[in-house]
């Protein structure tokens, strides 16, 4: 007695349509539906931030919301973010800052960096620890990725 | 980790809502989905039903009239710390809406589902305490109005029946500019508070404190008003002794423990918070006596 329903999300600028159980994650449905496995599900349930992808602008935890609320809605995943082979600033600065070492979690700091950034320009160190203090990450202590995000956002001002 | 099989809904009007949670025997509500979801993916709540209220706009508002700020259920986190409005009139809300989860979980959580969900240690069930807050609940056959004393039943037990919904909060703000502060321990910033403090102050020309108003979260299974203390401050000054006379009375709470923090230390650090809180809610009204 599966529920299942047709839905199309804009993904990354295009619209993408599947046919879905009511009970699957937006999380799910990017990786398993529409084959975008960039977007990383970590603990399922709301705590690690890995999974987060850009709704309507918005950061949100993917684990935590149902495919189908995604309906109609523009998603960005770290799929998104670069321009071909032209990695976004934020994704060059992790690069350059050693930023990451499994990378497991990086996809989540991305898109969470990335939607914060585009709202605020020029950031303390103090608000860029508070945007990520959602996102958990056990291989770097942080420290290389506020630098990136310090990068990032002074290269993101002047463009 | 994953949901188990249930059948989703998703009305568009209250009246849709109501209609289907009158028929349906075993329907859970989905509202921003930050603590229902993750219940539902660790399958400790299995509803046949689940209905999703985020089409439902109706709920989705923020209303000043008459000193009475109202928001609908639906309304987002990261919507109440964004509005100049409940800014302006009740600053408290943005320092304590700040501490609620992180921004990603501000995006999709409401303040009707943490109103509902009632976490002993919650941000926004504290604030509504602070403010004597009432709410809307409604059903197929009407609405009632309930204050917030009456709405915290027991622990995580809102006084609302599967038939209802929550609609919207309602809170008398305070007319005159006012000294405010919400202070809050947690393990790491945006986690669960351990213990949190809001105060919100009037204070005279002579410094005397006119009015003011004291919650504590995470002490008890629901937000703590300090009333006996509250009217011991009024008529008081505002000096080093009130402060430690209202931190030593804090103290005195008859506090919860867990396996995590005794009932000593939540009471150590619910009189330490206490304190903090008020003095800088003391300062912020100072300053605005002194601008004024």
């Amino acid at each position: 007695m599966a529920d299942n329903r047709e839905i199309t999300i804009k993904v990354n600028g295009k619209d993408m349509t599947t046919y879905v159980e009511t009970r699957l994650s937006l999380g799910d449905v990017l990786r398993e539906h529409f084959h975008l496995t960039g977007t990383h599900l970590g603990c399922e349930h709301g705590v690690c931030g890995a999974c987060t992808v850009v709704v309507d602008g918005e950061p949100i935890r993917s684990c935590l919301m149902l495919g189908v609320q995604a309906h109609g809605k523009e998603v960005t995943t770290v799929e998104g973010l670069s321009k071909g082979e032209d990695l976004h600033p934020i994704q060059e600065a992790f690069w350059k800052n050693h930023g990451l070492q499994c990378g497991y979690c990086t996809p989540g700091f991305l898109t969470t960096l990335f939607s914060f950034l585009e709202n605020n320009s020029d950031p303390t160190e103090r608000e860029i620890r508070e945007a990520i203090s959602g996102n958990i990450c056990r291989c770097t202590g942080y420290q290389n990725i506020v630098n990136a995000a310090l990068d990032a956002a002074k290269v993101m001002k002047g463009s | 980790m994953k949901p188990a099989p249930f059948k989703y809904h998703d009305p568009k009007t209250l009246s849709e809502l109501v209609e289907l949670m009158s028929n349906l025997e075993d329907a859970k509500i989905l509202a921003g989905g930050q603590s229902l979801m993750p219940m539902m993916n660790m399958r400790y709540v299995t509803p046949e039903d689940v209905i999703d209220i985020n089409g439902v706009n109706e709920l989705d508002f923020i209303k000043l009239e008459n000193d009475h700020l109202t928001i609908g259920s639906m309304t987002r986190q990261k919507d109440i710390l964004s509005n100049q409005k409940i800014f302006d009139k009740a600053p408290i809300f943005r320092e304590a809406l700040n501490h609620v989860g992180h921004i990603q979980t501000r995006s999709r959580g409401t303040i009707g589902g943490s109103l509902c969900h009632l976490d002993p240690s919650a941000e926004i069930p504290a604030l509504a305490s602070l403010y004597d807050a009432s709410l809307t609940v409604v059903n197929r056959e009407g609405s009632r109005e309930i204050h917030i004393d009456e709405w915290v039943l027991a622990y995580m037990m809102p006084s609302i029946s599967d038939e209802e919904v929550l609609t919207s909060i309602s809170i008398p703000v305070w007319k005159n500019p006012h000294g405010y502060a919400f202070i809050e321990f947690a393990r790491r910033h945006g986690d669960f508070a351990v213990c949190g403090a809001g105060t919100l102050v009037e204070i005279d020309a002579n410094d005397i404190i006119s009015k003011v108003a004291i919650v504590v979260a995470g002490v008890d299974v629901k937000p703590l008003r300090l009333s006996t203390l509250e009217t011991d401050l009024i008529g008081k000054k505002a000096t080093k002794d009130t402060l430690e006379y209202a931190c030593s009375s804090a103290k005195k709470i008859e506090a919860i423990s867990d396996v995590y923090f005794s009932t000593q230390y939540r009471q150590r650090l619910a009189g330490t918070l206490i304190k903090r809180s008020l003095e800088v809610a003391i300062e912020r009204a100072r300053i605005i006596n002194n601008d004024g």
